[in-house]
């Protein structure tokens, strides 16, 4: 009996030690040799793969890091969920500049609201942005607005995106935004922006994205940009930030100063702003013109 | 064992709802305006060759065809072109059209507008490939691919039959069965132009054995033709098929006809067939033999409410007259309409407006109230495989559901998600109600976008 035992703990232990010595050898002659910065670098990401970045998940953009820190440059790399403090201790560690990239911010271009662009006929099909957006103009008839399903608040993985029941349409959380870039994917008619915060987190713009003629895209909503050019021609006196193109007018957030000026002057008011725009100016000159 | 033919694999037998297949065809006077959109068809808009203020007749060039897939554009009333504008189509997008106002009915003098029967074919294959061309004819079943595209046959291929689809499988529509009754002399010289266009001697005209009078009708020309010498015996025949749900699709009726597969991603020239429509056929006949392009079309307009109260029928419109026309004519709106479908129940649209112009694609508008009309709720899918069990094309409906919404592409492409003909089956069949055409006809989208960014990194 005790030899049975004495064998099979014989036989065993001489097989464990063969297959150990196979596993020490090839993992020694295999062995990828791999950058400790690496590992250091990517614990120090966000670690949510989201891609902003433009590679393939934080472990790309580690590698990106390395490299550049080899070469001597790592300015042109940036994490947008990390933010201002991720990108600072990743330059501390390698004793490099980092990029001082402004702070972004997903915008929702569409103020098409079920007050301001009323449905004129019900859907019934699935729930989901992009299947509405293959099958039709919307339920508001504007075929550029919002569809007002929700795939951005499905697609957002930091719960940054929440749908307000009462004007339907998306409202993005400023302190959970990290401008990853998943709803501008998401949404099936591009209507999220990302755009800088601004300074004390002003900032403008235009509130539409309809390229129909006036009277079409007002025909479905009350704030849809018309093109008039009001707002180029207030811009123009200041920093010439405003460019009108297919009947949209566009904000350049590179030039534009968030003085607010050109959102008073929008007859449809599609410009939308962050703070309490200036007094309108052109009721100050209606009331002056009653008095005179 | 049924007596009647029809095609092997899933299909569906949907209520058939056929309400007006005894209301024969009225015309539509033209009047008001009407908006016609420069894209009626697949392929490229056709180019404006008129301008704002220009005076036309019925048959009018508006516009012609750019490029190879494409068809021209007639005006199908007399008028002034108002204005050239966009104008909202089914799907509620702004497309651009001529918009015109009616102004009495002059025809272009070209157009032989007397009711004679013209049978003898003057004209060579080359003539009548120009005067398809011409005429803007496209596809009337509902795809609307230009006609003179699909019978411009390569070197080296040969069709050896032609298949006359008077199928009509769609429930409610009847425009079909109304056409091959009353125009069925018509439907025979077109069926012979289109043979002599396609180079083959034999046709098969396959249609549904709930249109028993259609067939009789058609049998019996036939005969007479060929007792009177005019085409030889067994030239044209006429096929009763079973009924059932997509035997109106290209492939299921190359199958139930001749026995013959469509290979995946191939055309059914591929093995020797070409298939047209009964109302493409009469529209070929009346461009090659009195040179009329197509600028009218016959147009279903039923719902169960609208018949009960005496309305609806088939009739024949303009192109571009606004859908509320259409439906005054036909006794107008019932009061709880909740949709107006344009073309079939299973493959046709909701369209979103009153304003929508009549296309040369569409057949049908159905008048549904709410509870027709509204979807079920959708309930978690219990694995049944029904929708497996009725598609025609073999696939796994619930699985590429399932693949699209993950955004699997490639695993849907390899599923075989091209070959969908988006017939709706699934959808009908589906006891939990799950809108699995909706995710497909989403991912076919996808998948092709995907083919045509690997073709660009080919290059």
């Amino acid at each position: 009996m005790s030899e049975i035992v004495l064998y099979s703990v014989l036989t065993l232990g001489v097989v464990a030690a063969l297959f150990s010595t196979i596993l020490y050898v090839v993992s020694r002659l295999f062995a990828v040799e791999e950058d400790p910065r690496l590992t250091e670098v990517v614990e120090m990401l966000p670690g949510i793969n989201c891609g902003a970045c433009g590679f393939p998940g934080c472990a790309g953009l580690g590698e990106a890091l390395v490299k550049g820190a080899d070469d001597g440059d790592i300015s042109h790399l940036n994490c947008p969920p990390g933010g201002a403090d991720t990108m600072t201790r990743i330059g501390a560690y390698f004793g490099l500049e980092t990029g001082s990239a402004k702070e972004t911010v997903a915008v929702l271009r569409c103020g098409g609201s079920c007050e301001h662009a009323p449905a004129k006929n019900s859907y019934d099909g699935p729930a989901s942005c992009v299947i509405a957006h293959s099958t039709f103009a919307g339920e508001n008839g504007c075929p550029f607005g919002c569809l007002q399903y929700g795939d951005c608040e499905v697609a957002c993985p930091f719960d940054a995106i929440s749908m307000d029941p009462v004007t339907g349409l998306p409202v993005v959380d400023q302190e959970l935004c990290t401008s990853c870039g998943a709803c501008v994917r998401a949404c099936p008619r591009k209507l999220f922006e990302i755009r800088p915060v601004g300074r004390r987190s002003r900032r403008v713009w235009i509130n539409c994205r309809n390229t129909e003629s006036a009277v079409a895209a007002r025909k479905n909503c009350a704030v849809a940009c018309i093109a008039c050019g009001k707002c180029k021609t207030v811009c123009d006196g200041i920093v010439q930030a405003i460019t009108i193109e297919n009947n949209l007018a566009f904000i350049d957030s590179d030039k534009c100063i968030a003085c607010g000026k050109c959102v008073p002057v929008c007859p449809t008011k599609a410009i939308a702003a962050t703070f309490e725009p200036p007094q309108p100016k052109p009721k100050k000159t209606e009331a002056e013109s009653a008095d005179a | 064992m049924s007596k009647y033919k029809t095609f092997t694999l899933g299909g569906v037998h949907p209520p058939a709802n056929k309400l007006t297949g005894h209301l024969p065809i009225r015309d539509l006077e033209p009047r008001g305006t009407i908006a016609i959109p420069l894209s009626q068809h697949i392929g490229k808009p056709a180019e404006l060759v008129v301008e704002r203020g220009s005076e036309v007749r019925v048959g009018t060039l508006l516009a012609r065809a750019s490029g190879f897939i494409s068809a021209p554009v007639h005006s199908s009333v007399s008028g002034k072109v108002k204005k050239i504008d966009s104008v909202v189509d089914a799907q509620g997008h702004r497309r651009e059209a001529v918009v015109i106002t009616v102004d009495g009915d002059e025809w272009e003098e070209s157009i032989d507008t007397s009711p004679d029967l013209l049978e003898e074919i003057p004209l060579d294959r080359r003539m009548i490939a120009s005067r398809i061309a011409d005429s803007g004819i496209v596809g009337a079943g509902g795809a609307a691919f230009p006609t003179a595209v699909k019978f411009s046959i390569p070197e080296g291929r040969s069709v050896d039959t032609l298949i006359i689809n008077g199928v009509e499988c769609e429930p409610y529509l009847t425009a079909d069965h109304r056409v091959m009754l009353e125009q069925a002399d018509e439907l025979i010289v077109g069926t012979r132009i289109l043979m002599h266009e396609a180079g083959t001697a034999r046709a098969i005209i396959g249609i549904e054995s709930n249109k028993a009078d259609a067939i009789e009708l058609l049998q019996e020309r036939i005969r007479i033709k060929a007792r009177e010498g005019k085409i030889p015996e067994g030239f044209i025949t006429v096929l009763a098929l079973k009924e059932r749900y997509p035997q109106g699709g290209e492939k299921q009726l190359i199958e139930a006809a001749l026995g013959r597969e469509v290979p995946s991603g191939r055309l059914p020239l591929d093995i020797n067939c070409v298939v047209s429509n009964v109302s493409t056929a009469v529209a070929v006949y009346q461009a090659v033999q009195k040179n009329r392009p197509f600028i009218d079309r016959v147009v279903t307009v039923t719902g169960h409410k609208l018949v009960a109260a005496g309305g609806g029928g088939n009739f024949r419109v303009r192109i571009g007259t606004p859908v509320s026309a259409l439906v005054d004519a036909a006794g107008g709106l019932p009061e709880d309409t909740a949709k107006i479908i344009m073309g079939g129940p299973m493959t046709g649209r909701a369209i979103p407006s009153l304003d929508v112009p009549i296309t040369k694609g569409s057949g049908g508008l159905i008048l549904m109230d709410a509870s027709e009309a509204s979807r079920l709720a959708v309930k978690n899918c219990i694995r049944c495989a029904r929708c497996v069990g009725v598609c025609p094309m073999g696939l796994e409906p619930y699985l590429l559901e399932k693949l699209v919404q993950h955004e699997r592409y490639e695993d849907a492409e390899k599923e075989g998600i091209l070959d969908c003909i988006e017939c709706g089956s699934c959808n009908y069949a589906c006891p939990s109600n799950r809108p699995l055409l909706d995710w497909i006809r989403l991912g076919k989208g996808k998948v092709v976008e995907l083919r045509r960014s690997r073709m660009r990194g080919n290059q």
